[in-house]
């Protein structure tokens, strides 16, 4: 029972990066201008033979389908075409970025499940007393706040004038990385033991975190009090308190449980949302990840670097969504069988 | 900022709770002091988007006001870094986000309801092929595949408008199949339909009005968000292109003269007032439709 349906969302989420892949290949298609000029540069173009070489690489003199089914065939082999501006295979610049920006959005979504369903239970306990009318207003705050605008108000103002946290880059100038184990620093300085590359790294991973994270602790702080109100107004709540339960006892056992279990299928959404932020974060960071990568390519119009990073992200989207329907699967029997 | 355009309403939101929503806004609104500053907000960044070139005290686009000064009495906002005064820019740029925020969430809303009328409609694999492609669209983040689109289709702000309406449409097309698969029961519909009603005619004529109203609160709930979006597309450079008095591409020419602190912060704070009010009304109205949540507000 429990196979059968993570085989089933496996197999869906195959057929989304499938139609992902299909997007990402008409987009290409649909852009006015040569794609042959447009990977190749300028000077190539003149020489003939590297034009045949490129046109019969990406099997660009067949019809469109078989075109799609060359292009899925070096999307396998992890051909993602070359960046025009890093003149690198775009899978090797992607190796490059994707840990940093995974570091980056790991980080920040455990900001949001620590604060934002933290104040969200406050803010459903006292439920229309002070204390959640004051978080409304502060996951309000949140949900409207413009990234990019506070990356900037937050690097001027915490690291650059009050000097409160490092900023800028992912280590300090200079500095050497912790020996490469996943890529990510502060992960790599914690399992070779090296606390100074810790220290160094985690201070400066903080501050673009937080910021990226203040719309998805907004988003996870309304949802979780929802959540929790919902759970509250259940007749096995009242029940529990009925029989002399003590609220505290009420609160731990039979609410938080069930409450919590939904807000893992906001975790998902929250992850592409945070996804999309660091495109936003990354600049003003100088973090070199894919996020920082896409921007660099979007303004460039690197296509290939730019469907690369789409495609990774979808992937990734997809998987994060696969981890989550699984585990509220596994945690709640009545999501199986639907 | 946003989901890919997460439907924010619950589908089987009827008509009678959008009569619940207007009636506690109009009913008690100072005991909804979030909805009633929302709606001076918006009211009031709306006066200065009509007014902008009355009360703005210079041309935003004109260059003879000194390099990099900063705010001053003469310049509340200071001037930028091609000496242009800001407090003027901010003020025009209401005249560029808040209308095109609208536009797009418009624009999305028609698509969304086409789609989503075809599939609560017909059904059957029509339905299928739709929902599919809403999923596809759902698998990409926001901004992701705006920017993706506008880089394909070239930078500039219609280019964004039509890049952001690819990511919204999905959210809209979901809720309005939802609503017409349950208002498309109704004994009203069926006998039009036995009647040899068009699908055309019952889509527009019959089902229209019961699904009009729910999707108007969804448009006004969204439009905040569209404004974060489309800034920042424009802060990304992939919108509004120079010289246009756009809030995100001000905010980004900002971050290019980082100790000029003047001229990064006034339009992001003009971007964070507006989505704020949009939000604060927003979500007073979410909450009057929520049945959890309704006996709170109205008590």
């Amino acid at each position: 029972m429990l196979l059968r349906f993570v085989l089933r969302r496996l197999l869906a989420g195959v057929l989304l990066c499938v139609g992902v892949t299909l997007v990402s290949f008409l987009l290409t298609n649909a852009v006015p201008g040569d794609p042959v000029t447009a990977n190749l540069g300028q000077r190539a173009v003149e020489d003939p033979a590297a034009v045949a070489a490129f046109r019969e690489a990406h099997g660009l003199d067949k019809p469109l389908p078989q075109q799609y089914v060359i292009y899925l065939g070096n999307l396998l082999t992890g051909d993602f075409g070359e960046s025009q501006q890093t003149h690198r295979p775009v899978a090797t610049d992607l190796g490059d970025k994707v840990p940093a920006t995974l570091e980056l959005a790991l980080t920040a979504i455990v900001i949001t499940l620590v604060v934002g369903v933290g104040l969200g239970v406050v803010a459903a306990l006292a439920r229309d007393r002070w204390p959640d009318q004051v978080l409304r207003v502060v996951s309000l705050f949140g949900v409207s706040m413009p990234t990019f605008w506070l990356a900037l108000v937050g690097y001027y103002f915490i690291s650059f004038q009050l000097d409160l946290l490092p900023a800028g880059g992912r280590l300090p100038p200079g500095t050497r990385p912790p020996t490469a184990i996943t890529g990510m620093y502060t992960l790599d300085a914690l399992l070779t033991g090296n606390w100074t590359a810790f220290g160094a790294a985690f201070s400066r991973l903080l501050l673009p975190a937080l910021v990226l994270a203040a719309f998805t602790v907004g988003v996870m702080l309304r949802f979780t009090r929802a959540a929790v109100l919902e759970v509250l107004g259940n007749d096995y709540v009242r029940a529990a308190r009925a029989k002399g339960l003590p609220e505290s006892t009420v609160v731990r056992r039979h609410v938080l449980r069930p409450a919590l279990v939904s807000v893992i299928t906001v975790a998902g959404v929250a992850f592409a949302n945070l996804l999309s932020g660091t495109v936003l974060v990354e600049k003003i960071f100088s973090w070199r990840g894919v996020g920082e990568y896409a921007f660099t390519s979007a303004l460039a119009l690197d296509l290939p670097a730019i469907m690369g990073v789409s495609l990774v992200v979808a992937v990734v989207y997809v998987l994060v969504n696969l981890v989550v329907d699984v585990t509220y699967g596994l945690v709640d029997p009545r999501i199986r069988q639907s | 900022m946003s989901t890919p355009a997460e439907p924010t309403a619950d589908p089987t939101v009827d008509t009678a709770t959008d009569a619940r929503a207007i009636g506690v806004l109009t009913r008690s609104p100072w005991r909804q002091p979030l909805a009633v500053i929302g709606i001076v907000v918006i009211v009031g960044w709306l006066l200065v988007a009509v007014l902008a070139p009355m009360i703005a005290p210079a041309d935003p686009l004109a260059q003879t006001f000194g390099k990099l000064s900063p705010p001053s009495a003469e310049h509340p906002f200071g001037t930028d870094n091609l000496n242009r005064d800001v407090l003027s820019r901010v003020l025009h740029g209401a005249r560029i986000s808040i209308p095109l925020a609208m536009l797009l969430v418009v624009l999305s809303a028609v698509v969304g309801a086409i789609m989503g009328g075809i599939a609560g409609y017909f059904g059957g694999w029509v339905d299928a092929a739709i929902m599919r492609v809403t999923d596809l669209v759902f698998a990409f983040p926001a901004i992701i595949l705006a920017m993706a689109v506008s880089a394909a289709l070239g930078p500039g702000l219609s280019n964004a408008v039509l890049a952001l309406t690819i990511v919204l449409w999905p959210g809209y097309a979901r809720v309005i199949r939802g609503l017409v698969l349950s208002a498309g029961q109704q004994e009203y519909v069926q006998a039009s339909r036995l009647l040899g009603s068009s699908a055309l005619r019952t889509l527009t004529v019959e089902l229209g009005p019961s699904v009009a109203g729910p999707v108007l609160v969804l448009v006004a709930l969204d439009v905040g968000n569209a404004i974060l979006l489309l800034s920042g597309l424009s802060f990304l450079g992939l919108g509004a292109q120079p010289p246009a008095a756009e809030w995100g591409a001000m905010v980004s020419a900002g971050t290019a003269v980082f100790d000029s602190w003047w001229v990064g912060l006034f339009p992001g704070l003009a971007i964070l007032t507006v989505v704020l009010g949009f939000n604060f009304l927003g979500d007073t109205i979410r909450d009057a439709l929520d049945p959890r949540t309704a006996r709170a507000i109205r008590s």
